[in-house]
């Protein structure tokens, strides 16, 4: 298992409910006692600002003394002007990769905005990053209305440009399953997988997975601060893989 | 993982007509998996034939009757591990009584309830009465915060299983899985002044904050441990817990809560059954 980088960590307030202690220091102290090294941290608010840069301001700024090991992973709307400046400013700032979020900013992942995106992160370097949903589509307040991403949406990030690596956080079985089955071998290579939402045993859906799809298309990842981090270290830890080369590290 | 006892109470096992090849494999992973996480006693239900035959809300009583077999057949080949529920079907009242009392013949551990019928219809006490009458839980399916219908399973939420919890104070209600999907905070908050419904944690659901609110309205002494679908979820509430709780709290929720109201008695390596008239646990 390498379970060494947290690909799916953010930090800050959630506007629909309380999320206990998002902050940088909440998150590393849950790493040191999950033995995690380094993670890439997305900006939860940075979800909800019409300008996603601002939100990228605040980001850089509460990382500012931890970027050892809290690797930021700045939002990008690319439907909002100025978003160029945010890749570049993603770039030169080292992040590994940056996050969009076609349905809260309103834009589709088959249109020409997420090309333009696409090309932009393959130029730089930069892993793209879905998210496929943040909570429970039965939990929701009345005003989440942001739709959860389906495997259409990332198939056709995936084809957005040729160059393109893209991660998705949060997807079942079902959703894998269907993108992978569903894109090119050349394509699936450029998809990556965190395992925090893949149910583990007795289905053991990520064991599954990974005879599959195979497990070199999967990232550890916890979903902090939404999730209990402990539960993706559980799910390694009991999934049914065989021994060898553990969860990738890749992007 | 630790010395202490551990009682799952929320565990679901699979027979030869679920439709599913793997069922055997599916137990004893299940079982193997228990092995690794510490789980002391499995406490299980089959819920008929898991939609293959009837729907899974909705077990027509062969199906709900041969659950019920399977099930007792499989706590006979592990009798130091696994309990069952009498699963029921409150639709057919005749059915669910025999039901019961099949399994009191056999030595009646609770009563599961799916989601065949709204938890405050009346329909549900004659199963309460017997459930008062062998002094076991009722553990019932809850899709937290939910006050409308949806295909697949008749609604309850906890409004409605406090509704029926109140016409029968002397019964110890489960709600199932708070992780298990719906807004578990909506349950907590509805449940905080309800003494006689037990929260089970289990579900796939591992939101932060859960637990917290679970301790808070409910507290330590009216939860329980579980794992429903997921055992990586149940593991990974049981490290929280650790850190939220002081070992006494822990320790109810890991099984001194269970002992209560499944009236059992914990050995050096094993947790089991009281015997008639011994004295109560906890």
């Amino acid at each position: 298992m390498n379970s060494a980088t947290d690909h799916n960590a953010m930090v800050g307030p959630y506007p629909f409910r309380r999320l206990p202690d998002s902050t940088p220091q909440r998150l590393i102290a849950d790493m040191d006692r999950l033995g995690v090294e380094t993670a890439w941290v997305g900006h939860v608010p940075s979800i909800y600002y019409r300008d996603a840069a601002s939100g990228n301001d605040e980001l850089f700024q509460l990382l500012a003394a931890h970027r050892v090991r809290l690797l930021p992973v700045p939002a990008v709307n690319p439907v909002w002007p100025g978003w160029e400046r945010e890749i570049d400013r993603a770039a030169s700032e080292g992040a590994p990769a940056i996050r969009t979020w076609p349905a809260h900013y309103g834009f589709d992942c088959a249109g020409a905005a997420m090309t333009e995106l696409a090309a932009a992160c393959a130029e730089q370097g930069l892993t793209l990053t879905l998210t496929v949903r943040l909570e429970d589509p039965r939990q929701r307040h009345r005003l989440d209305v942001a739709r959860d991403l389906i495997s259409a949406d990332l198939r056709a990030t995936v084809r957005a440009h040729a160059g393109v690596r893209l991660l998705v956080c949060g997807a079942d079985r079902a959703i894998v399953e269907e993108t992978h089955w569903g894109s090119t071998p050349e394509e699936s290579a450029r998809l990556s997988w965190d395992v925090s939402a893949v149910w583990g045993p007795p289905e053991d859906h990520l064991g599954h997975l990974f005879r599959t799809v195979g497990r070199e298309a999967f990232v550890f990842g916890t979903g902090f601060p939404f999730r209990i981090p402990d539960a993706a270290v559980a799910k390694l830890t009991l999934a049914s893989y065989e021994s060898g080369p553990g969860v990738a590290d890749r992007g | 993982m630790s010395g202490l006892p551990l009682v799952d109470v929320h565990v679901h096992f699979w027979h030869d007509r679920c439709g599913r090849a793997e069922w055997r494999e599916l137990n004893a992973r299940r079982l193997a998996i228990g092995e690794r996480i510490g789980i002391t006693l499995h406490i299980a239900s089959i819920l008929g034939t898991w939609g293959y035959a009837s729907p899974t809300y909705f077990p027509s009583p062969d199906d709900v009757s041969y659950g019920n077999e399977a099930m007792r057949a499989i706590e006979a080949a592990h009798p130091d591990r696994v309990r069952g529920y009498t699963t029921v079907n409150p639709n057919f009242t005749a059915h669910a009584v025999r039901e019961i009392e099949i399994g009191a013949d056999h030595g009646l551990t609770g009563i599961k309830l799916a989601a065949s019928r709204r938890a405050d219809d009346p329909l549900l006490d004659p199963v309460c009465e017997l459930a008062d009458h062998h002094r076991v839980p009722i553990l019932h399916h809850v899709w937290q915060h939910r006050r409308g219908e949806v295909p697949g399973q008749e609604i309850s939420d906890a409004l409605d299983l406090a509704a029926l919890s109140s016409r029968w104070p002397r019964v110890q209600f489960i709600l199932a899985h708070i992780g298990g999907g719906g807004d578990w905070a909506h349950s907590l908050r509805a449940l905080a002044q309800v003494p006689n419904i037990w929260v089970d944690l289990s579900g796939s659901g591992v939101d932060r904050g859960m637990l917290e609110l679970c301790l808070e309205c409910v507290g330590p002494g009216r939860l329980l441990w579980g794992t429903d679908l997921t055992m990586d979820t149940g593991l990974a509430k049981l490290k929280a817990l650790e850190l939220l709780c002081s070992p006494a709290e822990f320790t109810a929720i890991r099984w001194r809560n269970a002992a209560r109201i499944f009236h059992l008695v914990a050995g050096p390596r094993s947790i089991a059954p009281m015997q008639a008239g011994a004295g109560a646990e906890a």
